[in-house]
């Protein structure tokens, strides 16, 4: 009950507010136009189809990559020390560089090359694109989560005489892989959303024929409509997160009491 | 009546006085007072009304704009040379309104910009934006003061290159800038297989350069331009037929500018003097130097 008279009162706050701005009426007019939303909306979900690909094929390429990644990274002894430089430099490297930038130089470098035998297509370069800078963010999801293992349960694994890489794929990762399962949803709806900078190689995703819709009219609500989408598919997304943990900490608590 | 019309004259020889003392005589006509249309009742930004404030998009290409960088920050050209088409254009209405050309500010806005809600840096913006009816509803637009032609541009020696028809253009993909009419060309008449559309025309340029498409579309002048500097290996195909009413150039406005009016009067003044068909023809190509495809 209180919960919901201290919502209605913020919502009356901020509704006061904001239509009660000097440029309220300049707002609503570009931004909130109806018969534009309508009529933008069938085009912009047609190319939000691109986006939906993109993230699905960089997905299902990012998840093992990183994995691969994490477990380079986690190799013990000095004999793998160029290795674990190799990935961490990867990782170093690929996360400070802006996804738009990575998009840029590879979508429109690469073809530039002239070499025949590299790939033209926009999608296949911003893919690579995607993968490689989510992979350097989820190797790290994955590394945090290989860390969090206790030391015990791999030095329990090899007293039973499971060699190295058995303690890692049967005891640890898959320990590891449940705790950050929130984690990698994060990262993959921060990939849904990147997938808007794909644009700026040409391609009509959502985001550019939102663009496209405004610059026609010379109003902004076709960008209320891509955001409409994105949002669409992330909340679905995010609720299924919550579920899964849940469903996970009964699963665990279930097993303490018996 | 006679009273008016003396202090039109004086004031006209007063600008006359003003325009040549400031070391530019480029029109041919002394420009006489437009009735209505005093400075100070133009609603500029500069409150003083000693100012005419116009925007324009960075960097700043010929042959639109014209010089060489020297203010900051412009880039490729230099507005305040009065140089290129709609560079000279601009200083013509500045001077048909009573500004000498020192009284000219030029700022940088991108296109995108110039028509967002809010209030906006300048009194008009010049950076070849076509007028459309439902863009009119979100700002004001000046009459032309260019008819556009698009033009398909390609790399020599491709298929496309030797294409007769927007008909035959169907099966390539082409590109253009966001934003413009070459765009809604793209996508409302030639309708190709593959289409892309890039943030700058530039990025459309470099594109076509690597090949990744086979053609863009842009504006006549810009086709040459393309052509004769950026990519050499590229030519013009050909203007596209016009498709429903002729598309033109306006200077953009803030919706409800009080100058807009003046400047149309003055736009007409320089469409009836012949001062934009020698200005055509002094910055711009020859339209008929290219062939037109059905």
């Amino acid at each position: 009950m209180i919960a919901l008279l201290s919502t209605a009162v913020f919502v009356a706050v901020v509704v006061v507010v904001v239509t009660r701005s000097p440029g309220w009426g300049a707002f609503k007019t570009y931004f909130l136009n109806w018969s534009i939303y309508k009529d933008s909306f069938p085009e912009i979900l047609h190319a939000f189809w691109l986006n939906v690909k993109l993230f699905c094929v960089a997905e299902v390429l990012i998840l093992p990559a990183a994995l691969f990644i994490a477990v380079l990274r986690s190799l013990q002894g000095p004999v793998f020390f160029p290795i674990r430089a190799l990935a961490i430099a990867y990782a170093d490297l690929f996360r400070g560089i802006p996804t738009i930038l990575v998009i840029t130089i590879l979508g429109v470098g690469m073809p530039a090359l002239g070499l025949s035998w590299l790939p033209q297509s926009e999608f296949f370069w911003a893919v690579v694109a995607l993968v490689l800078v989510y992979t350097a963010y989820v190797s790290e999801v994955y590394r945090s989560g290989i860390d969090s293992v206790h030391p015990s349960q791999a030095a329990a694994a090899r007293s039973l005489g499971l060699s190295h890489g058995q303690a890692l794929r049967f005891v640890v990762l898959p320990q590891a892989v449940r705790r950050v399962i929130p984690p990698l949803l994060n990262d993959f709806i921060g990939l849904q959303k990147d997938t808007a900078l794909v644009g700026t190689l040409g391609v009509v995703e959502a985001f550019k024929q939102a663009q496209i819709d405004q610059s026609a009219t010379f109003n902004g609500t076709p960008y209320l409509v891509a955001a409409t989408l994105f949002v669409l598919i992330t909340i679905p997304l995010a609720r299924f997160t919550d579920w899964l943990i849940a469903r996970d900490r009964k699963q665990h608590q279930a097993g303490s009491l018996a | 009546m006679r009273k008016a019309l003396i202090a039109s004259l004086v004031l006209a020889a007063a600008l006359l006085v003003a325009t040549t003392a400031s070391g530019r005589s480029a029109g041919h006509t002394a420009a006489a007072a437009i009735p209505g249309c005093a400075k100070a009742q133009l609603g500029l930004l500069d409150s003083a009304a000693t100012t005419l404030t116009i925007g324009a998009d960075n960097p700043a290409y010929p042959p639109w704009f014209g010089g060489n960088e020297k203010t900051k920050p412009w880039k490729v050209s230099d507005p305040y040379s009065g140089k290129g088409y709609e560079d000279a254009v601009a200083y013509a209405v500045a001077k048909q309104l009573g500004f000498s050309k020192a009284q000219v500010k030029w700022t940088v806005v991108p296109f995108n910009n110039s028509y967002q809600p809010g209030k906006k840096p300048f009194d008009l913006y010049m950076t070849q934006v076509s007028y459309t009816p439902t863009r009119a509803k979100a700002a004001d637009f000046s009459r032309s003061y260019y008819f556009v032609s698009q033009t398909l541009v390609a790399l020599k020696g491709k298929p496309i290159a030797s294409a007769k028809s927007v008909a035959a253009l169907k099966n390539y993909t082409l590109g253009a800038q966001i934003g413009t009419t070459s765009a809604d060309y793209i996508n409302n008449v030639i309708k190709p297989k593959g289409k892309r559309i890039y943030d700058s025309n530039d990025a459309a340029v470099q594109a076509l350069k690597s090949g990744r498409i086979d053609g863009i579309v842009v504006d006549l002048p810009t086709a040459f331009y393309v052509t004769g500097v950026q990519v050499p290996a590229a030519k013009v195909v050909g203007r596209l037929k016009t498709v429903g009413a002729p598309e033109y150039f306006g200077a953009v406005f803030p919706k409800g500018s009080k100058l807009r009016g003046c400047v149309d009067k003055a736009l007409n003044r320089l469409w009836a003097n012949g001062t934009i068909r020698r200005l055509q023809h002094a910055w711009l190509p020859n339209a008929n130097s290219a062939p037109v495809l059905k």
